[in-house]
């Protein structure tokens, strides 16, 4: 078990393009560190050079305090799971997880009592002596886990394990990745593109863009104070409403022109992006005055109700937002609502896109 | 796999109308020669070719006595060995190697596979001036050495001739399959058994090679087949079957004794037993080799 620290790595490809650009990045021993962005973030790569199958332009990797840039994948005592799985698809299952231990020279029956521990806690005993090929995508997937947990390493690589899985199966997987890590405490990097992964599995949530740490933080502490625009729309599902808006010494401005009252809201003369959650806002029944709320005509433009709660989709002063009720809405399409964020919902970003902290 | 998604055509006559062209060459090219020697094989002719007579087994009977024919026999178990081992084990090295070149892949590739486009006699005329005894540049290279090379009095020195020059033309069309076998393994597959600890020479016997199976057998089939008949070009190019009958292979006994020496009931049942030899031949590497083969 072992400690991550990442400083200064950068990644850039012979025709100089710069995928990963400068990060920084300290895990501690047993957390599960997530890294998440959109497709061409960099994550994907930055993992590699955890790894080693990717070499490292600048900066350095420490694993375990350690400096490893120079050692090969194997020498570095990690454990990866990748997204196709990579199962030796013309060795057995039992054969699979004992390729690693066996290549290292450990005793035969060392390696059989490893392997039928790690098959014992991931369910798998049954299945030793198949081929991936007679294997569902869930049960590759576990033995793709195995071939990680026999070889005991120091840190564990996830690359969007779950992502070939069907939608319930991931649930259920996630739970079960969680619970793993937790049971054997080893230090675990794990990408995703999927955000609900990224909120729910992670000690330590990276949120990266176009090759930079945008932010790091636990999930809730991103969730509730996004560092700039773009967390705000990555993280959250839907997404945290981002309305554009100028003020001048009347109250502010929307972007299709519309004036509406400051309410005690500080806004920089460059203009500033006004955010809130979309269960963050009320509907208000008639027009009585909320004190210390914004408040916003919303014209919707259509309803989801998707059972537990009901997704109203509309428009504020030029710009789309979307608004969680719970149950069902009584709204329309073509319904004028008036919605008010309280005030301490609400998230101020600079023109440049960074969290303005409140006054 | 999908039997169930069978197309049915409307009309009964139109699927055997669309197979009749590939039938009918079949039936003209193969079938109907073979049962021309098969017919041939029990009849025996006067010199004169003006009156044949039906012998039975009697021609099969003097060419399996023949110690010729058992000459020729181990001649092409050891041509065919080696020419199908050494083929496959220089196109599989060159392609592993050309897999890890990454500036410049596609003409490397395509400079190994022109050697595919050289006629037989033309690759067989090419060694032949090499490595002539008396005028060949390579030769002169090899008798400078200090080695004494004279592949038209020696006979193992013959063989190998014959054996690099069908091998060499053989390289580039298995260099093409292994190029295209190795692609079709997963990079992470690779990456997968770095990381558990295989260095290169290990991922190789244990990874690649074994996912190479569908396409080293698939080349082994094609291989014995192509040392077996389509070498006769290079044969009669470099050697003509000598010196004395150290480089005559069957199928150069069958031209030699029929159209050389025009013995038509000879040649005409090592045809045949030539024919059964393949069949068996094919027949073993399918039942016994492919059952080690995991198509992926």
């Amino acid at each position: 078990m072992a400690n991550v620290e990442l400083t200064n790595v950068r990644k850039v490809y012979g025709n100089s393009v710069e995928a990963v650009k400068g990060v920084n990045i300290a895990i501690e021993d047993g957390a599960l560190c997530v890294l998440v962005g959109p497709s061409g973030c960099g994550k994907s790569t930055l993992l590699r050079m955890i790894a080693g199958l990717e070499s490292i332009t600048d900066g350095t990797v420490k694993i375990e305090n350690a400096v490893v840039n120079n050692l090969g994948p194997a020498e570095r005592d990690i454990a990866m799971v990748f997204q196709n799985y990579a199962l030796y698809p013309h060795m057995k299952v039992y054969d699979n997880m004992a390729y690693g231990l066996r290549n290292r020279g450990m005793p035969k029956d060392q390696i059989d009592k490893r392997v039928r521990e790690a098959a014992q806690t991931l369910e798998l005993t049954h299945l030793l002596e198949r081929r991936p090929k007679e294997l569902s995508g869930g049960q590759r997937q576990r033995v793709a886990m195995g071939r990680a947990i026999v070889r005991n390493p120091k840190v564990f690589l996830f690359d969007e394990p779950l992502s070939n899985l069907d939608a319930k199966l991931r649930g259920q997987m996630r739970v079960e990745i969680k619970n793993l890590q937790r049971q054997l405490g080893v230090t675990s990097v794990y990408v995703t593109h999927d955000q609900l992964e990224a909120m729910t599995l992670a000690d330590t949530l990276v949120v990266m863009n176009s090759g930079s740490v945008e932010q790091i933080g636990a999930p809730l502490d991103i969730y509730e104070k996004p560092a700039s625009t773009f967390v705000a729309s990555f993280i959250g599902a839907p997404p945290m409403n981002l309305v554009h808006v100028t003020a001048d010494n009347t109250g502010l401005i929307l972007k299709d022109g519309t004036h509406i009252g400051a309410e005690g809201l500080t806004v920089p003369t460059t203009g500033a992006v006004i955010g809130f959650r979309p269960e963050d806002l009320e509907v208000a029944a008639g027009h009585e005055k909320h004190i210390g709320g914004l408040q916003l005509d919303l014209k919707v433009l259509g309803v989801e109700p998707v059972g537990a709660e009901s997704y109203v989709y509309g428009v504020v002063g030029g710009e789309r937002v979307v608004v969680r009720v719970a149950g069902r809405s009584p709204s329309q399409t073509g319904d004028h609502l008036r919605v008010i964020i309280p005030k301490e919902k609400l998230h101020l970003f600079g023109a440049d896109g960074k969290r303005i902290p409140p006054a | 796999m999908a039997s169930s998604t069978r197309v049915t055509f409307p009309n009964k006559l139109l699927p055997y109308l669309l197979l009749a062209p590939q039938l009918a060459i079949t039936a003209i090219f193969f079938y109907w020669p073979a049962s021309q020697a098969i017919y041939q094989s029990v009849l025996r002719e006067d010199p004169f070719g003006l009156s044949t007579q039906f012998v039975g087994l009697d021609n099969f009977r003097r060419v399996i006595s023949d110690p010729n024919y058992v000459n020729s026999l181990q001649v092409t178990v050891i041509f065919s060995v080696a020419t199908a081992l050494i083929a496959m084990a220089l196109a599989l090295l060159l392609a592993v190697m050309a897999d890890k070149v990454i500036r410049g892949k596609g003409i490397y590739r395509t400079l190994l596979i022109w050697p595919y486009a050289v006629a037989p006699a033309i690759a067989g005329m090419l060694w032949l001036f090499l490595f002539n005894p008396s005028m060949g540049t390579l030769a002169y290279l090899v008798r400078s050495a200090g080695y004494n090379w004279d592949p038209l009095l020696n006979g193992d020195q013959a063989m190998v001739l014959v054996v690099s020059a069908a091998a060499w033309k053989q390289i580039s069309y298995n260099f093409l399959f292994f190029v295209a076998g190795l692609q079709s393994i997963p990079k992470s597959l690779i990456e997968a058994a770095a990381i558990d600890g295989a260095g290169e020479t290990k991922r190789f016997w244990t990874i690649i090679f074994p996912l190479l199976a569908p396409t080293t057998f698939f080349l082994l089939v094609v291989n014995t087949v192509y040392a077996f008949f389509d070498t006769f070009g290079i044969i009669h190019a470099v050697t003509g079957g000598g010196p004395g009958k150290a480089t005559e292979t069957l199928v150069y006994k069958v031209y030699n004794d029929g159209f050389v020496n025009l013995i038509l009931g000879d040649s005409a049942a090592q045809s045949v037993i030539l024919m059964i030899i393949v069949i068996g031949l094919t027949a073993i590497q399918f039942r016994y080799v492919e059952r080690k083969v995991h198509y992926g």
